[in-house]
């Protein structure tokens, strides 16, 4: 048997991946349903595609304070290094995600004044700008940054390099998908073939994204090239190319004969291939190309006491969470009122 | 000289500051509004009148408003530990972290899972969910200050913990010593009745405002106003009162773990016994004097001791860099406990007012009430400068200064941002304050409808008195 600091952290790092995941997935069919804003200009198809996620952004966006909060508690090594690595990113995406969030209420509210095309730009800015950012500090993650005895040391725009802002605009063009796909699913008509046109535009975008990702991020490090090449690791590499392209044609084809459900889930599918990816690429490293996750740990009596209550906790989120979403579940229609 | 680093601090204090006390208004609101929701949902389903629920879609439209200001802000809070104060969270985030990881698992997710049910699901779940929706979103509120205020209570009075030598990091020893610190159960109930108290003076403000308009044009003001007045005078009657013992007893607390905060607050710079009280005063930092003091004989021995010879510490007593900014927090402190006093008096008044009869006829009281409006939130932000400034030059209370605390960010980027998070937040939230104010200048209705995107536009256009909320200058046609 390891003892508790060797086995806690790995415990944690499947626990914090699991959550980046989970928002990644939520959120990101939010936010790319506010970039959709600026394809749909029908007022009455936006009150709908906000009324497919108006009773469920919050907690969405939720998993995102909660992985914020597990960093700082559990690893707060990478969150007080990583923070003030990505400090103008974040910021950024702090500031775009308030607009965003109040957007839902405010555009509702200004509705007939001269102030509603302020929250309309302001939701679908907000949420590009938001996308954007979690890629730029996403691809600023795998490039690595600048540490000297634990602390960040770098400079304020070292994050800024053609790689974090390709990997911001695949970001985007996978959240746009996102939404799309989930749109086919929630709603009718003209808004959901609009959708399966711009989803399959979407989808060449982010498979391009995917690819340019893929190649270029073994070149940055050499560690990385290798745990994707050496034996028995390129037994669990080799597959995923060939499920991004069977998923990719699984998805083209759902669009295509007017399958509702199987867009959306094949684009998770894509998320979820790329996320374990970047895991098995970055891993064990918390803060690429220094730190590992037992650098960046808290003592195993805060871990542990973390972990009792969330192994009590989440499972109960996990179930009101699927309650709330099963009260709003079906198409959403411009008959669907407000609250 | 300033140099950058120090500027640089300067900011990073400023801007935490500044987000921290815009986040903490909405909190309040929601955690006494939520409140408000249940107990106005739950008379409703309990006698079955109409009034209640028409209160109930009166004031859940300001609610929604209000909750997506709180999350949005709250949202740059949990990560502005580690962007502005990344040493204190590396250090300290063993403790404070899982305490808001607790916090964002029993009361963030509890919030926002039933939030969509309560705002949109009226016609989805029955009345009975639909209600248990309203308390989870309530009782999520409460549950979220608490934890909120364990952790910054420990920042305060720190216990359970062991420092580790070799990295300096807080390990925890005793989860329950590290919650349940000296001062939180203080602060807890402080801050509690605080949020209950502001809202009252909310509703109670909107009430009078509904009164006076319809006595203006000769009529009487329809039953959901008089009700919302008479329960938020209810309210200031009761909580106020409770709201000054409650702030005593923190005080005193305070005083046994933090009595230069004390002193600091006090403006005193000499340990004595049978000590007088300033009521007004200008203490210098450089002199360690008071100049201008109008001082009460005894009162100040009587005040905080609760004897008329009690001794009462100066700030002689400790050393230079010990001490807090004295003359912040004796302003913020005199400012929020006059504002209590302030609305105990209210709440007499209304009581008196009631057993005459003339609560929802006497115009002055009704002014009065409107003016009032904004009184709990300024001395709730003015208890937590009291609070944070009074805990200077600590972030830790003792042992991690707040200069040792702070992040290696460059002073441009930290101008930067400052200046789009003020852009920004003026913006969103003043847009947001009008927003609220438009709504609550209408009059509740009988048979208030729900907000659809549909009645969205009347709902606002019409009723609203210009005073109140016309047109932003530079925005709108
Ligand atoms: C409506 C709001 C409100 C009102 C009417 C009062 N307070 Fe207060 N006060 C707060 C809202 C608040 C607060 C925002 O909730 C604080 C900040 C942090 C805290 O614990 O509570 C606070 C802090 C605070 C502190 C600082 C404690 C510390 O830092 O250790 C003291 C000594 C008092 N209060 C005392 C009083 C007294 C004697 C009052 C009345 C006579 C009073 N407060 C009215
Ligand atoms: C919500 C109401 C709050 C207000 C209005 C408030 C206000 C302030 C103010 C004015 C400062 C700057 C003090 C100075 O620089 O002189 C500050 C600093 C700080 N506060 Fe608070 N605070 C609040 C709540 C909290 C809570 C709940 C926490 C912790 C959980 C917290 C943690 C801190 C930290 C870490 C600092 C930075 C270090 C420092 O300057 O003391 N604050 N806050
Ligand atoms: C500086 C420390 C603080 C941090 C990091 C913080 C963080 C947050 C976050 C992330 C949210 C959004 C939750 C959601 O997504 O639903 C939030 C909302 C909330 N916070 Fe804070 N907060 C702080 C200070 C406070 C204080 C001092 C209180 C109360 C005493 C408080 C009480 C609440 C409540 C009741 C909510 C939910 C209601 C609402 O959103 O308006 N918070 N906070």
């Amino acid at each position: 048997m390891m003892d508790f600091a060797y086995w806690l952290p790995i415990v944690w790092a499947v626990i914090l991946v699991a959550a980046i995941t989970i928002y990644v997935i939520l959120d990101g069919f939010d936010l790319g349903i506010g970039m959709l804003f600026a394809l749909e200009r029908n007022q009455g198809r936006r009150d709908v595609m906000v009324n497919t996620i108006a009773p469920v952004w919050d907690g969405n966006e939720t998993w995102m304070v909660l992985g914020g909060a597990v960093l700082y508690g559990v690893f707060p090594g990478a969150y007080a290094t990583l923070l003030p690595a990505f400090y103008l990113p974040i910021v950024l995406m702090l500031l775009a995600l308030i607009f965003r969030g109040v957007s839902f209420e405010f555009r509702i509210m200004t509705r007939g004044t001269a102030r509603e095309a302020l929250w309309e730009v302001g939701f679908m800015a907000g949420s590009g700008i938001a996308a954007f950012s979690q890629g730029v500090i996403l691809g600023g993650v795998i490039q690595g940054i600048a540490v000297t005895n634990g602390e960040f040391t770098g400079g304020a725009l070292d994050w800024l390099t053609p790689f974090s802002v390709l990997c911001g605009l695949a970001v985007m063009c996978g959240y746009a998908l996102l939404g799309a796909t989930w749109l086919v699913w929630r709603t009718t008509g003209v808004l959901e073939a609009s959708c399966r046109k711009w989803a399959a535009w979407l989808a060449i975008g982010l498979f391009a994204g995917i690819v340019a990702v893929s190649l270029w991020t073994p070149l940055l490090h050499a560690p990385y090239l290798r745990r994707w090449t050496d034996w028995p690791n390129i037994l669990f590499v080799a597959p995923v190319p060939v499920l991004v392209v069977v998923l990719g044609a699984l998805l083209a084809m759902g669009l295509r004969r007017g399958h509702s459900r199987v867009p959306f889930l094949c684009a998770l599918g894509w998320f979820f291939l790329c996320l374990s990816g970047l895991g098995i690429t970055v891993w064990p490293y918390a803060v690429p190309p220094s730190l590992t996750l037992w650098d960046v740990s808290s003592p195993p009596s805060s871990q542990f006491f973390q972990l009792v209550g969330t192994a009590i906790l989440l499972p109960i989120i996990l179930t009101y969470t699927i309650y709330s979403y099963r009260v709003f579940r079906g198409k959403v229609t411009e008959a669907d009122g407000y609250h | 000289m300033q140099t950058a680093p120090d500027l640089a601090l300067l900011l990073a204090r400023f801007q935490f500051a500044f987000t921290v006390g815009v986040h903490i208004i909405f909190p309040a609101f929601s955690i006494g509004l939520a409140a408000y929701l249940a107990v106005l949902e739950g008379l409703w389903l309990k006698t079955g009148r109409q009034v209640f629920l028409d209160l109930y879609r009166y004031w859940i439209k300001a609610f929604s408003i209000v909750f997506s200001m709180g999350v949005v802000s709250g949202l740059v809070m949990s990560y502005e530990f580690g962007t502005n104060w990344s040493v204190f969270s590396k250090k300290a985030g063993p403790i404070t972290g899982v305490l808001l990881s607790y916090e964002v698992m029993t009361a963030f997710f509890l919030e926002a899972g039933f939030l969509g049910v309560m705002l949109f699901g009226m016609n989805k779940v029955g009345r009975g969910l639909h209600f248990a929706a309203t308390c989870c979103v309530s009782v999520g509120t409460l549950i979220s200050m608490t934890w909120i205020l364990a952790s910054n209570s420990w920042m305060q009075t720190p216990r359970g913990y062991t420092i580790d030598p070799a990295t300096g990091r807080f390990m925890p020893d005793d989860w329950l010593a590290i919650i349940f610190n000296p001062s939180f159960p203080f602060r807890l109930v402080h801050m509690g009745l605080a949020a209950f108290l502001s809202v009252a003076f909310v509703v109670g403000a909107t009430g009078a405002w509904h009164l006076l308009k319809a006595r203006r044009v000769g009529a009487t003001a329809r039953e959901p106003v008089r009700v919302m007045f008479s329960m938020a005078m209810w309210m200031a009657a009761i909580v106020a009162p409770l709201q000054i013992l409650a702030g005593d007893a923190h005080g005193l607390n305070t005083l046994k773990y933090q009595p230069v905060k004390i002193a600091a607050m006090e403006g005193d710079w000499e340990t004595e016994g049978r000590a007088s009280e300033l009521l007004f005063g200008i203490p210098n930092m450089k002199t360690e004097r008071t100049d201008y003091a109008v001082k009460v004989p005894l009162l100040g021995s009587l005040i905080l001791t609760h004897s008329l010879d009690g001794k009462v510490p100066g700030m002689k007593d400790f050393p230079r860099d010990q001490r807090p900014p004295s003359p912040v927090i004796f302003f913020s402190f005199r400012i929020m406990v006059a504002l209590a006093m302030l609305m105990a008096l209210v709440g007499f008044w209304s009581l008196w007012l009631r057993r005459k009869g003339a609560l929802f006829t006497s115009p002055f009281f009704h002014r009065v009430a409107v003016c009032m409006a904004p009184a709990g939130f300024i001395a709730l932000l003015c208890g937590w400068v009291t609070t944070e400034v009074g805990r200077q030059p600590w972030t830790v209370y003792g042992l991690l200064r707040t200069s040792e605390s702070v992040s290696p960010i460059v002073l441009s980027s930290m101008a930067v941002t400052m200046t789009a998070f003020v852009v920004v937040y003026v913006i969103v939230f003043g847009s947001g304050l009008v927003i609220l104010l438009r709504l609550l200048g209408r009059a509740p209705e009988e048979g208030e409808h729900n907000a659809s995107p549909a009645h969205a536009a009347d709902v606002l256009a019409t009723h609203t008195h210009p005073g109140i909320a016309g047109p932003i200058p530079g925005e709108g046609a």
